[in-house]
């Protein structure tokens, strides 16, 4: 075997990123206590938006906006059927996945792009000629540093800042939040267009930097892995780092497996990310979910 | 401005009423998706829900819509028992292929032997075996260490998927077939073979063990105890535990059904129109499922037409492409659209809208 | 005469079916300690939620010092120096108590400064608390106290207080009406929601009551008998539940050394509880909500499951068995809450009746429900209980909290139980209504059923039971004959009895 575990670990990084970016977006809807299940249509959405505006634009970051927008607005559906129509959760993101995915296809029909879009590496002077550490942290593409920066600013938003509370507040308990005069729905539609607009972004990085191609399906589960991870996380921003970057670690490792030619065939190695999140599902106790966590919010009395 | 009030009481009215309303209105959504796809919306709407069943080569289609409408109804009751419960299966795509892996394997097994007493019964057995088995995973996680079931049932679709291709060229290769991928054609293995009860008519086990299925959950649902229990536990979980359900028996049992009836569905699909385990086996039919399911409001009867509907979309689907170039992604939409529109008016059974100015509005 | 703070002046309120508030018409004084008396449907609610900007009436105005006043919504409300405590729903178990406190204010400084305000307002009025600590692990009391708080800091003009005595022991009842009188002495106006009429006696120095919506009769409560106040309230004459006078059988439910761990992160392990019920007794267990009460009736309903050796029924041993085979065997619940716990709100009343009366009704056959027989029984049910409502196929959320109660405490009684618990049968019942289950749970005893009454309301227990225990964290001390106890002792029992026994090891 010769794995190079420099550019594994730096591959990691590219790995874990969708998975990352999707993750926190729904980590900021479910604090304010919405369950959207339609991760997995919106990030793929944004998959198709992004490589489509990319190619067309020939620059690669009106594609990751124009994949935003579009995750944004795919959420805004689900915000409206949940929040003003009441409908169940539950349903209504699966449903949201199911019309993602038949959206993104039928988007993509055809979409081919000149595949020589490319996203530039972050080269800083000493930091990343630094061996070792240099290659694995500091030469990724700029939406490497994007997503841990959003992680740690959605920690700052959460824990520190008043709009944060107020979030929390209302997915903790929106009765309460709503006897107090804060407005839950308001606060729900906008972290239900967060969290879409993360979902696209992520989409996206898979169609743009990782594989990069618009190809049907592309996402394969990331979006649903991404939910997994918040529970693993326990609604922690932190966490979420360690679970992305575990479960990218697996995809990797299974893909340099896979190239090394092991006895093992490569069908039964391409599970392993799915039995991996199983594994991680059952290994590690969540945390408390917030406590309005996928109910619906109806202010009568 | 509306704003929605409570009703005291479900409207019976609109309990009927909804999901009529939501496929008028796909249809009026689908109408508008056509055109902006270029294609006469008119038109396309004839083409996928009237040609089906009244067109010109109707005879040949109407076979289609019930092989496809089948395994959709079967899959959808056995959802549906959870669904009310709030036990959310939604890895049935993936029971329904383990279903027809089991299944498959074992009349594989005795190939060529002829027996069809024996061999039939069994494959369909094993086909609802594994289906279980499959369903089982995410159910017994869920009670012994409270794992979600929604992602783990999900996760194993995508493992599924990947063992049906690896079976394909795998264990369960056509050792005649010039080591092309795919299993023996079972349609052709007499002793397991799910062929129409009469030629040309797209009736075949499976459809009669629909119909059943239809019949039963009715039955479990209006008149039996376990109805009872699921529904209760659906709707107040705390009454159900302090009524005496069990609550992790009552998801073993969901689980449990819900695996059988989309592995029977498999095992009935390989045997029958399918006839291989390919990597092409997989047709999305355990997630459109999930839309007859809410689409039919959870209710058999509704299930029924709604599994009815849905293969419609498919078949009209299909001749659209045919003849008008409607890409197949559009059909996905299109039952995408009509989930969301059921979900949206489901809202009028149990609140009143009421326009904030003067005057009311139902 | 006081100074005029707030005047309300023809408040009208209507919902569907229902005149919440009609014509509504009083003032309350600057430092005034005014209650608002009312039963259950009242309108106080609505009343004290329209001042409070979360409900806008249809017709009427209000005046805050002369001037027009219309809160928009709480914040503006807040903004003029009004202040509320809620009975319900206002805090948030997963954050701490500066957060929670900082949600309810309009510019809370940063977390430090507001931690030292929250320590020393705490002081000031006499209610200590610690700003970080999670509100999930609170008493009622502390919980009661970061509501209050919350308000103070705000420097509030009038502080409307809903029910707040319900979840507190008499010891903390006093120590918080000398923070009100305090408060009050400070200039601060007090608006006490309460149906408690011997506090308001001792509180309050003027009442407005309400009935069905309209103000039908002001007082000065110190110088009013509690009687003549409460049948201003009610509108008729009281009935006072008879005690047939009974005697005690043999033991017929017997609980050793009952222990269960906490359900849940904020419930209470049950710790050791011995009680031993006899034939024709009914047992009353009072204490402060949160206190284990849920959890032990949890336990001996079979809704959660408990160790061996512990919960005999006629010296059976039925720690393993499930609800239903305890109720073939004579044991009956009936949960508090009664929306989603004891009854299903959407479902219908014939199938709430199934919910409980499968087993000893005989309402199901090989698993198959005969839905004639169940109709009948919840038929029955309504008749014997005045239960009022249209008939057996309305579901349970269209009767008022008041008619399902007594649905729900009539299905466990007409089950013709054993032995029969019951957690806050008359919570949010009307005075005549309570009257009624009271009566009915003494008729239950007399006919030889053994009945655990667990209650926040001490008339109550006084009222019914023959021997009375108070539950504190989980521990149960030894029950007394009611007879010759005095609120003192009762207080003591429910407060303090980690004083009078030493700690567990």
């Amino acid at each position: 075997m010769d794995i190079n575990p420099i550019l594994l670990l730096a591959a990691l990084m590219v790995a874990s990123t969708p998975i990352l970016l999707a993750a926190i977006g729904e980590l900021v809807v479910e604090r304010a206590g919405v369950l959207n299940l339609g991760v997995e249509g919106m990030m793929i959405t944004g998959a198709v938006c992004g490589y489509i505006v990319g190619h067309g634009t020939e620059n690669p970051y009106f594609g990751f906006v124009g994949a935003a927008f579009a995750g944004a607005a795919l959420s805004f559906v689900f915000a409206a059927l949940t929040q003003f129509l009441l409908t169940n959760q539950v349903a209504t993101g699966l449903g949201l996945t199911m019309f993602g995915l038949g959206l993104a296809s039928l988007i993509g029909q055809g979409a081919t792009g000149s595949s020589d879009l490319i996203v530039g590496k972050l080269n800083l002077p000493i930091i990343s000629d630094i061996p070792v550490i240099g290659r694995i942290l500091f030469q990724h593409d700029p939406i490497v540093y994007v997503s841990l920066l959003l992680v740690a600013g959605t920690w700052w938003f959460l824990s520190k800042s008043r709009a944060g509370l107020i979030l929390r507040a209302v997915g903790e308990n929106h009765d309460a939040a709503h006897a107090l005069g804060y407005n839950v729905r308001l606060m729900r539609v906008l972290a239900i267009l967060f969290g879409g607009a993360c979902a696209g972004l992520a989409g996206s990085y898979i169609s743009l930097v990782r594989v990069p191609q618009w190809i049907d399906g592309i996402t394969s589960g990331a979006g649903w892995i991404a939910l997994a991870i918040v529970v693993f996380a326990s609604w922690n921003p932190w966490r979420l780092i360690a679970g992305a970057y575990l479960f990218g670690g697996v995809t990797v490792l299974q893909l340099n497996l896979q190239a090394e030619g092991l006895k093992i065939p490569t069908e039964y190695l391409s599970m392993a990310p799915y039995l991996a999140t199983i594994l991680v599902l059952v290994v590690i106790r969540a945390g408390r979910a917030p406590g309005s966590l996928g109910k619906s919010f109806h202010p009568s009395s | 401005m509306f704003k929605l009030e409570k009703r005291p009481q479900p409207s019976k009215v609109w309990t009927f009423g909804a999901p009529i309303l939501a496929v008028v209105l796909t249809i009026i959504l689908g109408m508008g998706l056509f055109a902006i796809l270029g294609k006469d919306p008119i038109l396309a709407t004839k083409v996928i829900f009237w040609d089906p069943l009244f067109g010109e080569f109707a005879d040949l289609d109407r076979p289609d819509v019930i092989k496809k409408a089948a395994p959709l109804i079967l899959i959808a009751i056995g959802l549906s028992f959870g669904f009310r419960a709030g036990i959310w299966n939604i890895g049935a795509e993936g029971q329904y292929i383990i279903g027809a892996i089991t299944g498959a394997a074992l009349a594989l097994s005795f190939y060529p032997m002829e027996a069809r007493w024996l061999i039939f019964p069994l494959t369909i057995l094993f086909g609802a075996l594994g289906g279980l088995v499959w369903a089982m995973i995410p159910a017994l996680l869920r009670v012994y260490f409270k794992t979600n079931e929604i992602l783990v049932s999900l996760m194993l679709v995508y493992v599924a998927e990947v063992l049906i291709k690896a079976m394909a060229i795998g264990a369960l290769r056509d050792p005649d077939g010039f080591g092309m991928p795919g299993s023996r054609d079972l349609r052709r293995f007499a002793s397991a073979a799910n062929p129409d009860l009469i030629t040309g008519s797209g009736i075949h086990l499976g459809v009669v063990a629909a119909l059943l299925s239809v019949v039963a959950a009715y039955i479990a649902l209006t008149r039996h105890q376990f109805g009872f229990d699921v529904r209760l536990a659906g709707q107040s979980p705390r009454a159900a535990a302090f009524s005496g359900v069990n609550p992790s028996r009552l998801i073993l049992v969901c689980m449990a059904i819900s695996g059988a009836l989309a592995g029977l569905a498999g095992v009935f699909e390989v045997t029958g129109p399918s006839g291989k385990i390919l990597g092409s086996f997989p047709t999305y039919y355990g997630f459109t499922a999930i839309i007859v399911a809410f689409l039919g409001r959870l209710h058999p009867v509704g299930i029924l037409l709604a599994g009815i509907l849905l293969a419609l979309t498919y078949i009209g689907g299909n001749l659209a492409e045919q003849s008008l170039g409607l890409p197949a992604a559009a059909i996905k939409c299109f039952q995408g659209l009509l989930l969301f529109s059921l979900l949206g008016v489901d809202l009028l059974t149990n609140y009143r809208i009421k326009l904030r100015s003067k005057g009311k509005a139902q | 005469m006081r100074e005029k703070l707030l005047e309300l002046k023809g408040l009208t309120k209507a919902y569907p079916g229902v005149v919440a508030n009609s014509d509504v018409t009083f003032t309350i004084g600057k430092g005034e300690i005014h209650a608002l008396l009312g039963e259950n449907g009242a309108g106080k609610s609505t009343l004290v939620k329209t001042i409070y900007g979360l409900v806008k009436p249809d017709t009427g105005t209000m005046l805050l010092d002369g001037a027009e006043f219309r809160p928009a919504e709480p914040k503006a409300a807040r903004a003029s120096g009004i202040g509320m405590v809620f009975q319900h729903f206002s805090l948030f178990d997963a954050l701490n108590v500066a957060e929670n406190i900082a949600l309810g204010m309009e510019n809370p400084p940063p977390f430090s400064d507001l931690s030292s305000r929250i320590k020393s307002v705490s002081e000031t009025y006499g209610l200590p608390l610690d700003p970080a600590r999670i509100v999930g692990d609170l008493s009622a009391g502390e919980r009661q106290r970061v509501e209050i708080i919350r308000c103070l800091l705000q420097d509030p003009r009038l502080l409307i207080m809903d029910e707040p005595t319900s979840v507190l022991t008499p010891q903390e009842v006093a120590t918080l009406f000398d923070t009100l009188r305090l408060l009050s002495s400070k200039g601060t106006a007090i608006l006490y929601i309460s149906h408690k009429l011997e506090e308001i006696r001792t509180l309050c120095e003027h009442a407005t009551i309400l009935r069905l919506g309209k103000v039908v009769g002001t007082c000065d409560p110190r110088e009013t008998s509690a009687r003549d106040m409460a049948e201003m309230m009610v509108g008729s004459k009281l009935h006072t539940p008879t005690n047939a006078g009974k005697k005690a059988g043999e033991v017929l439910l017997e609980l050793k050394g009952l222990s269960a761990p906490a359900p849940h992160r904020f419930g209470t392990a049950l710790k050791s509880i011995s009680l031993s019920v006899r034939s024709g007794e009914i047992v009353g267990i009072g204490g402060v909500a949160g206190n284990g009460q849920d959890e032990l009736v949890a336990a001996l309903s079979g809704e959660m499951g408990t160790g061996a050796q512990m919960i005999f029924l006629d010296g059976r041993d039925i720690g393993a068995a499930s609800p239903n085979e305890r109720r073939a065997l004579g044991l009956c619940a009936a949960p508090e809450e009664r929306n989603g716990h004891a009854a299903a709100p959407d479902m219908t009343l014939t199938e709430n009746a199934l919910l409980t009366a499968r087993t000893r009704k005989q309402l199901t056959k090989n698993g198959f429900v005969d839905w004639e027989k169940a109709r009948e029984f919840a038929r029955d049910v309504i008749a014997a209980f005045d239960v009022r409502t249209p008939g057996p196929e309305n579901a349970a959320r269209s009767l008022s909290g008041g008619n399902l109660q007594k649905f729900v405490i009539g299905r466990e009684i007409m089950q013709k139980p054993r032995v029969l618990v019951v957690n806050q049968p008359t919570w949010g019942v009307d005075a005549s209504a309570a009257a009624s289950i009271r009566q009915a749970l003494l008729d239950l005893a007399a006919e030889g059923a053994a009945v655990v009454c667990i209650s926040q309301d001490l008339d109550e227990l006084m009222e019914i039971s023959d021997r009375f225990a108070a539950l504190n964290g989980g521990e149960l001390a030894a029950p007394r004959p009611t007879e010759g106890l005095t609120v003192e002792t009762i207080g003591l029992m429910l407060g303090g009895a980690h004083d009078m026994e030493p700690a567990h090891v």
